[in-house]
Order: structure tokens, then C-alpha cells, then sequence
């Protein structure tokens, strides 16, 4: 939990005015369209949002896993230091070391033909002068940290012999090899079972205070979010729609995006009741409306909505609302958005 | 995530007419038939496609034994997949896939069935449907025997039957049109082709997709919601009365899936349709069932209305489940772990109760004996739907400690 002081110390990871662009066969896709947060250490940030947000693009980006015709602009400060203009080079060296990644699927980001202990070790004698053996021994303590069960075993594993949770626990280990500042966890936990899910949240949660990391999570999961975060940020059209504590965004979501999201989060609660669905789908990023990219699916909607770019409100606790209608939304009770 | 796509001319249309889809929202409005054909809740298929042998019951001609006979029966299914391997592909292992499965479905319920990956409900949906052949067990269907002499055949058991799946794009044939595939059982069923496609647009027009825009283009063409709309018409073309939804809703956005879930109970009440709705999601298995089976590694492991198995699981393996549950409050946040490791290998499970691997109260007697699905301990009589569960212990299925969500 971060408290004032340590958001008052240099921020691990601050990214001002992150844009993504493809551009492909004369069409432009905006997918990023200036995303700015910064993170303390050991704090955990989560972008949420549906698919298509541009939420894993934006993680993507910050570690430049994104194909050759991507613009990224912007600016990334990791420790302090710009590492966006970095040559490709010394990226590299960043990269698994200093900010590391875990991903969705970890079958495919890990390598089906070589074992877990060796792969892990790998990373470690590229990063760091050691030699093999000492990499090696760092790898076993890895595994254990993660709570794989003999884990001496396991180092001699390939990825294909381990069932989901347990790969999803070496990709861990595997990205905390170097002790990273920052990890990004792009959906980690979610083609993961709900028993397994739990497990894997509570592990990053316990490691992130044991390692004093920062953690950039991105998911589609109100409840994963709820589970982890720190801070919330909502994201909408490649746009944080609202970002704020967890605490705020959940009891009191001001956007009336993360209203919309929260009240179509199905819960027994609502049984016997109509949920209150988010009308329409997404826009294109090929071609977002001008103004507040919400505005065609929004009930609040004004004309003013649609003019022009929405400015950003910024609430007394550090966080910030996308909206227009903001104060009007705050007011409106959800007995009352029902009527 | 999608970038690569949306560069396509084809996307680019289908985003900017997405617009459209919030139509689903109205889809209670936009029907009325309902009110104006009052004996016939939807307008019948002149193909002999009903069951005239029902006529004498008022309210649906195919409905034979009455509300109390449930509509589906379902007794000691069973399914073991070989394992094959080796130097002359002999049976290595068999995956138990499900194994002993019985349970009922009532007139107009929906029934939910919950577990993790792996434990058997999948292949059940399939079994019923008969998309696989199972090894032994009996499926009866509003009192007719399916595929026996003196009951009825698979196939007239598939007209009153049918089922959504949960990937919306490969359940449809990527080269026929929205009105082609939903019309295409019709078809099949001896529908002439002009009133099966005039009936598909209907379809289509009440799951709130537009038939003008929607009725000639591709599943390419469209978004995810709207696809599982489609295939949720295409399901309904056969006016069947139950639908099997396996993970219908899983691979959707949350603001769409809950535009489909409230299509799904508008439909219900429409067509007086019976449902079977398998998922993974606790939250919206609780949202929409009315009884619950929750299933693990092929067993049925305990069975009840959706209050009691959510208020006061029983089964040590149920309580796990819903502790895992994400909370959605983050000041009471989940500190323990409810299970650790992953669900075993369905090839060669435990002995007896399949549970006792992972289960912190398991005996010696649960190695020995597989636990029958009885009546929890200590619980009253009563009339409602039954509460079982299948454990041997009774302070297994009283203990607070886990599971206490």
C-alpha cells in the first residue's frame, strides 16, 4: 500500500502521453491515444478495460514488443531515465531486467524446447555477469519462491509437462530472474480456472511485498482487479477514461464508462433483476469520433460531448475523470439511472 | 486483441455498424406475436415439425407428461476416452471423462453446471446432444426413451434440443450467410427454402440483429456479440424447447455479455424454453440458474437450488470453489488460498472420492468408497428441488475454516 510519503519519492515508472499508431495499407489505427500514469514502488497499477481498449498494446509498447510498423510517442521514465528514444541495444539490456513482463497465454511466451531451469538461467547469465552454475542455483531459488512444489524436479521440466497454473508460475520466475523495478502483467491470470486464479493473484501479491516491485496489471476482470490493485486506471478507446484507488473506482466510479462496466459485471445479486447492459459495442480506432469517444453510448451524453476533446478532471485524492458530465454523473444514483 | 484485424475494409464497416447491436435491448418490444397469437406463444413451423401427439394439453402441443415430468432425464451417463500411444497405438490410459451423470432438467427451469476446466461438463452438453456416442447410460426425453425402439430418435430428440457454443465464429460455417445457416436446419428438416429464410429473418430480428443489414453477411462481418446473437437464432430455428448453452456468454466482453444474458431471459419467457447453461463463471451461473450441478473431474459432486449451493455449499470441494471467487471489494480482500495446486489429470483419477487429493478433511474411508449424492448431513426434509451432495464425512460438510466467503 502506498502511502504519501512514497508517492512523494521518484516514481519507478512515470509515462506521459503514450500514443500507438499502426499504420498498415493506408489506414491508421489509433490504439493508444496518450495514456500518462506513474507508479511508486511496490504500488500495483491496473488497466482495465474490454478487448480492443488498448490496454496490451500499452504494455506492449513500454517494452517495444510491437511489430516494425508501429509509431509509439511519448515519453518513459524508468528509475528516472528516458528509455523510449533508447537505441535497440541497450533497450535490450532493459528488457527482462529491469522491467520484465508475464503474459496471458504461457505456453506460448515460453519456449517449448528447452527445460524451465534452463531458460530461466539463460535470462539470468545474459543480464548478469554469472556463470552458469551460480545462474543455475538462482533458478532453484526462483522456482521455490513461486511455490512450485519440488521444484528440483521441476527446473528439468518443459514447458508442455506442466499443467497451467504451474507454467504460469515459472513465466513468473522466470520475469523476477533479474529483480525487476517493474513488471507488466498482461492478463496473467485469465485463462486460468477460478482456484487457480486466486492462487496466482495472491503469489504476485505476496512476491510485490517481498521484492518491493511495481506492477503495471492489465485485465477485463473486475474482480481480478479488485483482488490486486493499488490504483485503477479505466481505459476506453485508448484513453484512461478514469483512473483513481480501487477503493474509489468500485464504490464510486464517476465515468459513466466504469459505471456501465461495473453494473454489467454480473453478480448473484442481480438475480431476477435486468442488467443494466452497456448499449452498442466499441467504436473502430480506425476512425474515433471527435470529442468523447464514449459519447455514442453514453445516456449523458450532451452536445458538448462531441465537440470538441474532453478535458480531464483531476479529484482531490489523485485521480482523474474523462467526463463532461462527471459532476451530473456523481449526483445520479443507480435507482435513479434505472428510472 | 484485435489491432491486426481492424486494418481490414471489412472490419472497418463492422465497427461503424456497430452501433446497431444495442438494438438486443428491445428485443421484448419488438415482438409481438406473443400478444397477438395468444394460443400460439411463437408462430409454429407448418413442417409437421411439432409433435401432433400433444395436442390435447393447452399450452405447448409438444409438451407430453405435464410440468411435473421433468424434460430431460439424464441416468448413469458415462464417457471414457481411450489414451493411445506407444509403438502399435495401444490404449495406454483412459480419461474418465464423465463418468456416472444423472440428473434432472424440469419444465422451464434453467439449470447451470459449474466446475473447472476439465471435470466433465463440456463433454456432458455433448453427450446429451449426442455429438458424441457415450458408453453407457440413458437419456429420456419428456418420457420417450432417446434412441430406443419404443421412444424417440436422436433426431427428433435434436429438433426439441439444441445448443450454443462458446466460440461464436467457429460455430458457424464461414462461407453461408446469417439467413443460410439458421435456416439450414429448417432446410434439413424438410422446410421449403423460402419460408425457412423468411423465418430465419425473424429469428434474427428477434435476437436484435436487423434483418436488412444483418440477414446477408458473413460471420467475418461481424462482431462477437452479434455473431452469438446469430448462433443463439440459429439455435431457436428448430423451435426447440431445451437449449444447451455451453460457455455461450464466456468469450465476451462484459457489456456484451450482459446485452446476450438479458437476450438469453428474454427469449426464455418468449418461447417458454428450458435451459441448460454451462459456464465456468460462478457469478453469472448464479445470475441465471434456478438449480445447480457442480461438477469435478466427471463426477456430479453436489446438487441443489442455486440459494442453497451458493448460501451453504456443503461439499468441501464446492466451498473451495466459491472462496476462489474474487471478492469485488477491495477492502475484503481474499487472504487465503481455498486450494493449492490445479485440478488433477482426469487420465487415471483418484480412488474413491475424486476430491480427496486436494480435500483437507479426506480419510481413510474416502480412498475406499465412492461417496453417493445423499442428503447433506444434518439437513431438514424438504419439498423443494433436493440438496445432495456426494461426501462421506459429516464434519467435512459442516466445517467453517474454507470456504467461508
Amino acid at each position: 500500500m502506498p502511502d504519501g510519503s512514497m508517492l512523494q519519492q521518484q516514481p519507478v515508472l512515470d509515462v506521459q502521453n503514450l500514443a500507438v499508431r499502426f499504420r498498415r495499407r493506408g489506414s491508421e489505427v489509433r490504439a493508444v491515444n496518450g495514456v500518462s500514469f506513474s507508479l511508486a514502488r511496490g504500488e500495483t497499477l491496473t488497466i482495465l478495460g474490454e478487448s480492443g481498449s488498448g490496454k496490451s498494446v500499452s504494455l506492449k509498447a513500454l517494452l517495444r514488443l510491437l511489430p516494425d510498423y508501429t509509431e509509439t510517442a511519448g515519453e518513459v521514465r524508468l528509475n528516472g531515465a528516458e528509455i523510449l528514444s533508447l537505441p535497440p541495444a541497450a533497450f535490450a539490456k532493459l528488457r527482462g531486467g529491469e522491467i520484465s513482463m508475464i503474459f496471458q497465454e504461457p505456453m506460448s511466451a515460453l519456449d517449448p524446447v528447452y527445460t524451465i531451469g534452463r531458460q530461466i538461467a539463460e535470462t539470468i547469465v545474459q543480464h548478469e555477469a554469472v556463470d552458469r552454475r551460480t545462474a543455475r542455483a538462482r533458478a532453484l531459488e526462483l522456482l521455490e519462491r513461486v511455490k512450485i512444489p519440488s521444484a528440483a524436479r521441476r527446473l528439468e521440466n518443459y514447458p508442455h509437462e506442466m499443467s497451467g497454473g504451474m507454467r504460469q508460475r515459472a513465466m513468473i520466475a522466470l520475469a523476477l530472474a533479474c529483480s525487476p523495478s517493474v513488471l507488466l502483467a498482461d492478463e496473467p491470470t485469465t485463462a486460468l480456472d477460478v482456484t487457480v486464479q486466486i492462487q496466482i493473484l495472491l503469489l504476485l501479491r505476496q512476491l510485490q511485498q517481498e521484492l518491493g516491485m511495481a506492477i503495471v496489471f492489465v485485465t477485463h476482470d473486475v474482480g481480478a482487479a479488485a483482488e490486486i490493485s493499488d490504483r485503477i486506471a479505466v481505459m476506453y478507446a485508448g484513453r484512461f477514461v478514469e483512473t483513481g484507488t480501487a477503493r474509489e473506482i468500485i464504490r464510486a466510479p464517476q465515468h459513466p464508462y466504469t459505471k456501465g462496466l461495473l453494473a454489467s459485471t454480473v453478480h448473484g445479486g442481480l438475480r431476477g433483476s435486468k442488467l443494466e447492459a452497456i448499449p452498442g459495442s466499441p467504436p473502430s480506432l480506425v476512425s474515433l469520433p471527435p470529442g468523447c469517444a464514449f459519447a455514442p453510448r453514453c445516456r449523458y451524453a450532451t452536445d458538448a460531448c462531441v465537440q470538441d476533446d474532453v478535458p480531464v478532471t483531476t479529484t482531490p485524492t489523485g485521480g482523474m475523470v474523462r467526463c463532461l458530465r462527471a459532476s451530473a454523473v456523481a449526483k445520479t444514483q443507480p435507482q435513479e439511472v434505472n428510472a | 486483441m484485435s489491432y491486426g484485424q481492424n486494418t481490414s475494409p471489412a472490419s472497418r464497416e463492422r465497427s461503424r455498424r456497430e452501433s446497431d447491436e444495442g438494438e438486443g435491448d428491445r428485443v421484448g418490444t419488438q415482438h409481438k406475436n406473443a400478444t397477438e397469437r395468444p394460443d400460439h406463444p411463437h408462430p409454429p413451423l407448418r413442417g409437421d415439425l411439432s409433435r401432433a401427439a400433444g395436442e390435447v394439453y393447452g399450452r405447448d402441443p409438444r409438451d407430453r407428461g405435464g410440468p411435473a415430468q421433468p424434460l430431460l432425464l439424464v441416468e448413469n451417463l458415462r464417457k471414457h476416452f481411450p489414451v493411445r500411444g506407444g509403438l502399435l497405438n495401444r490404449k495406454v490410459a483412459t480419461v474418465q471423462a464423465v463418468d456416472d451423470v444423472s440428473f434432472a432438467i424440469r419444465k422451464g427451469e434453467t439449470l447451470g453446471i459449474v466446475g473447472e476446466s476439465g471435470c466433465g461438463k463440456s463433454t456432458t452438453a455433448r453427450l446429451l446432444m449426442r455429438l458424441i456416442e457415450p458408453d453407457a447410460g440413458a437419456t429420456v426425453f419428456d418420457g420417450d426413451m432417446v434412441g430406443s425402439r419404443s421412444g424417440i430418435s436422436v433426431n427428433a430428440m435434436r429438433r426439441q434440443m439444441q445448443m450454443v457454443f462458446q466460440d461464436s465464429y467457429s460455430s458457424l460455417n464461414p462461407r453461408m450467410t446469417m439467413v443460410d445457416s439458421i435456416s439450414y436446419a429448417p432446410r434439413m428438416h424438410g422446410i421449403p427454402r423460402n419460408q425457412a429464410s423468411e423465418r430465419a429473418e425473424h429469428l434474427l430480428e428477434q435476437v436484435g440483429l436487423n434483418p436488412r443489414t444483418y440477414a446477408r453477411r458473413y460471420p467475418h462481418e461481424l462482431s462477437g456479440g452479434q455473431r452469438q446473437r446469430a448462433n443463439i437464432a440459429r439455435a431457436l430455428a428448430l423451435e426447440p424447447r431445451l437449449v444447451i448453452l455451453d460457455e455461450a456468454v464466456s468469450a465476451l466482453d462484459k457489456s456484451v455479455e450482459a446485452q446476450v444474458l438479458n437476450l438469453l431471459a428474454d427469449l426464455k419467457q418468449q418461447f417458454n424454453l428450458t435451459y441448460l447453461f454451462i459456464s465456468h463463471d460462478l457469478n453469472v451461473v448464479e445470475y441465471v440458474a434456478d438449480r445447480v450441478l457442480v461438477m469435478y473431474l466427471g463426477r456430479v459432486v453436489e446438487t441443489g437450488p442455486v440459494e442453497q449451493i451458493y448460501r451453504s455449499p456443503r461439499h468441501p470441494y464446492t466451498r473451495a470453489l466459491f472462496a476462489s471467487k474474487p471478492t469485488l471489494d477491495p477492502d475484503r480482500r481474499t487472504t487465503e488460498m481455498p486450494l493449492t495446486g490445479d485440478p488433477p489429470n482426469p487420465i487415471n483419477p483418484p480412488s474413491g472420492c475424486r476430491f480427496r487429493t486436494r480435500c483437507a478433511f479426506a480419510q481413510a474411508v474416502c480412498a475406499d468408497a465412492t461417496p453417493d449424492l445423499s442428503a447433506p448431513f444434518g439437513a431438514p426434509p424438504t419439498d423443494g428441488p433436493a440438496h445432495l451432495v456426494a461426501c462421506h464425512l459429516p464434519e467435512a460438510q459442516v466445517a467453517a475454516g474454507i470456504g467461508h466467503a
